[in-house]
């Protein structure tokens, strides 16, 4: 092989090297939804009520405890699973009870959740409940929502903002 | 220690394997699998374009850390210009592209297209790697430490999508966090930093910065342990290959520029998504499949490559045949003299040295560390005291190999130069294991020596086989560039042009000494090449003295 050829073959392969590099770095086109889809993001995170009140304790309970340790309240750390239920244009979505984080259950309980749906106008119809003591759900929200093509609607609770939000 | 009983069983086997006319060592051509087939098919090809200095195939590594270097210098310059906020990260990378396009657009880009190459040639050299099985043994450590490289080299290349923060971006650290949140870590799922616009802080952006120049300074740390036990090694690519390399990217960043893909909108899902499916190829694939599959195929990969060292080989022997275990170099005392051009010569880092035993003062040992020897005998060859003119009836150098000592190849040349009526006829080949078979080419003046290693050789043999009635020494060995043991041609090519010690003495006549890299496949080659060296041999003694 002359070095003319040589050059040209290597002008070649360096071309096909970019060529490669440049094709995967930007195709083919990724589309995550189809054109007609939505997307609702089911996401809390949220502490349920303790599942027991706090209790006083009496004089005989607190002199058998170390003299340190005699916190006049018993208050039990473990708290409420969280449940929540989502029904879309009259049908159940999505029906979960999410229980508190952590070894002695005193944690948070999360929930993330994705719902794709085609875009549109939609009943929305969310329930939720952070005290499993009671037997109805403490929070619910019915909406007509309308959501573009490519439109994320994140359903959340906030007790702070009057409970469940749609964002 | 290399003791005379040793040295004598084993010329005995060498020259047991000796028939009348022809001879080649009593070691047999390392195997070559499939794998290596592939690969030497691949170099040859591009050894005829690049030839094997700037061959891409055969500097990987060296180009990995070429584009490193890239990614290193433009990203410094992006850093400079970029703002560490929710707000402000999108506009001031996209003004790079806008207001400095041949500058610091053109920068962005090739920080991008950089980083896709070294993810490439990276994952290249590991098939390479594999193919040749560069996994086991001296090499288990080179390929572990690699290993973790790969996941660094990911996670730095995905961090840097999100720090430009337009639709991909938003995307993929959504997605991120989504595959992180299937791995009961965090007590509050981190997808929630993506949920809305107000869920993402500036804070969120100092993490993000953290992400894309911490890891990769870990990158950095990881590559130097990947090439601890590898001397000199290979980080440079040659000046061509690098030019090349570099003008590619530049073309590429000129003719496709990088842009941004609108800023981000968390409310809003991109309809179409322009995607380095180099780096973020595994956001679709958990949303086909599910997170836990993407994890359970990144931690199967990781654990069998990791497994890779200790993994029974295919074989296509049967079981009751053993692999036949290299046995390491040794060292004499009594013939070291610390010296340490094992040191500098050995290719992996095996030799150390240590205080002389013999207590005096400021003299060294050699020590060879038997995990990371490869047995390629080139330290042999590098010993001084290798000389076949020391007048010792059994030569017991400085350090050695013992399946084959320097005496054994001393004894072979006595052996097979000792017709005194054929002096000035016979043409000595010195080729090694992996490259070209020279027992093919043996004939009754042409005498072929196959070594482990061509770097083996000690140079002063050469003159002693002149000097006993050889009419020339031709040596061979793998491909340049291609060496199985990394330098072993190169150390024999400048030992004999004088450029390295222990070098062959100037008063060898140099037209009496051929060096032709032959791999295997090459038979054609190597024939030619010693037709050539016949007929030169031929005219060199028919011209006059003067």
């Amino acid at each position: 092989m002359n070095q003319a050829t040589r050059i040209f073959a290597q002008a070649l392969l360096y071309a096909a090297f970019a060529a490669v590099v440049g094709y995967f770095a930007t195709a083919p086109v990724y589309r995550h939804l189809p054109a007609d889809q939505a997307l609702i993001k089911l996401s809390f995170s949220h502490s349920g009520k303790l599942l027991a009140e706090c209790r006083q304790r009496s004089a005989e309970e607190l002199a058998k405890m170390p003299p340190n340790m005699r916190a006049p309240m018993d208050c039990r750390r473990e708290r409420s699973p969280v449940a929540v239920e989502i029904d879309l244009d009259g049908q159940p979505l999505f029906r979960h009870i999410a229980p508190p984080s952590g070894l002695s259950k005193d944690g948070a309980s999360t929930v993330y959740q994705r719902f794709t749906l085609p875009a549109g106008t939609h009943q929305l119809a969310v329930r939720f409940s952070d005290d499993v003591n009671k037997k109805d759900f403490g929070y619910q929200r019915a909406e007509t929502v309308t959501l573009a093509p490519g439109k994320v609607l994140v359903i959340d609770f906030d007790a702070e903002k009057g409970g469940i939000t749609l964002i | 220690m290399v003791d005379a009983a040793a040295a004598h069983t084993s010329v005995a086997r060498l020259m047991s394997s000796i028939s009348a006319d022809t001879a080649c060592g009593q070691h047999q051509l390392a195997s070559e699998s499939l794998g290596s087939k592939i690969c030497r098919k691949l170099d040859h090809q591009f050894d005829t374009v690049f030839g094997a200095a700037a061959n891409p195939w055969r500097h990987l590594g060296a180009l990995g850390f070429l584009f490193l270097w890239i990614v290193v210098v433009s990203g410094i310059y992006v850093y400079i210009m970029f703002d560490t906020s929710v707000a402000g990260a999108y506009e001031s990378i996209e003004s790079l592209s806008r207001e400095q396009p041949l500058f610091g657009g053109l920068l962005r880009s090739l920080h991008r297209y950089a980083s896709d190459a070294f993810l490439i040639v990276t994952l290249l050299h590991l098939a390479r790697e594999f193919l040749l099985g560069r996994y086991r043994g001296f090499r288990a450590f080179s390929w572990l430490t690699g290993v973790p490289l790969l996941w660094l080299t990911y996670a730095a290349g995905i961090g840097g999508f999100w720090l430009v923060w337009d639709q991909l971006g938003q995307f993929s650290a959504n997605a991120t966090a989504e595959l992180l949140d299937a791995i009961p870590l965090f007590a509050t799922p981190l997808t929630r930093n993506f949920l809305t616009a107000s869920a993402v802080s500036d804070r969120m952006f100092s993490l993000f910065v953290f992400v894309h120049i911490g890891v990769p300074l870990l990158l950095l740390f990881g590559l130097w342990f990947h090439i601890q036990r590898i001397s000199q090694a290979d980080v440079f690519p040659a000046r061509a290959l690098s030019a090349g390399s570099l003008a590619a990217l530049l073309v590429l960043s000129l003719v496709l520029p990088v842009t941004g893909q609108g800023t981000a909108d968390m409310a809003q899902l991109p309809a179409a998504l322009t995607f380095d499916w180099w780096y973020l190829a595994v956001h679709p694939l958990m949303y086909a499949t599910s997170a836990t599959t993407v994890w359970v195929l990144v931690f199967a990969i990781t654990a069998l490559l990791l497994a890779l060292p200790v993994l029974p080989t295919m074989s296509r022997k049967p079981a009751q045949v053993a692999e036949p275990v290299a046995e390491v170099a040794i060292v004499s005392p009594d013939n070291c003299s610390g010296c340490r051009r094992c040191l500098d010569d050995c290719p992996y880092a095996a030799i150390s040295m240590i205080p002389h035993p013999n207590k005096k003062i400021g003299r060294e040992l050699a020590v060879v560390n038997a995990d990371f020897c490869a047995a390629c005998g080139i330290c042999a060859g590098s010993c001084p005291s290798s000389s076949p003119f020391r007048h010792n009836e059994t030569l017991v150098t400085g350090i050695d190999m013992p399946q084959l000592p320097v005496d054994s190849i001393r004894r072979w040349l006595d052996e097979v130069l000792a017709d005194e009526t054929k002096h000035g006829e016979k043409i000595i080949v010195i080729g090694c294991d992996h490259a070209v078979d020279v027992s093919a080419i043996a004939t009754t003046e042409i005498i072929p020596l196959s070594l482990i290693c061509t770097g083996m050789l000690p140079p002063a043999f050469v003159e002693y086989a002149i000097r006993r009635g050889a009419a020339g020494v031709l040596l061979t060995g793998c491909r340049s560039g291609g060496c199985a043991f990394r330098q072993g041609n190169q150390w024999t090519e400048d030992r004999i042009a004088g450029r390295r010690e222990p070098h062959l003495r100037s008063n060898v006549d140099p037209s009496r000494v051929n060096i032709v890299w032959a791999d295997r496949g090459d038979e054609a080659k190597l024939q030619i090449a010693i037709s050539q060296f016949k007929y030169s041999l031929l005219e060199v003694s028919h011209e006059p003295s003067h």
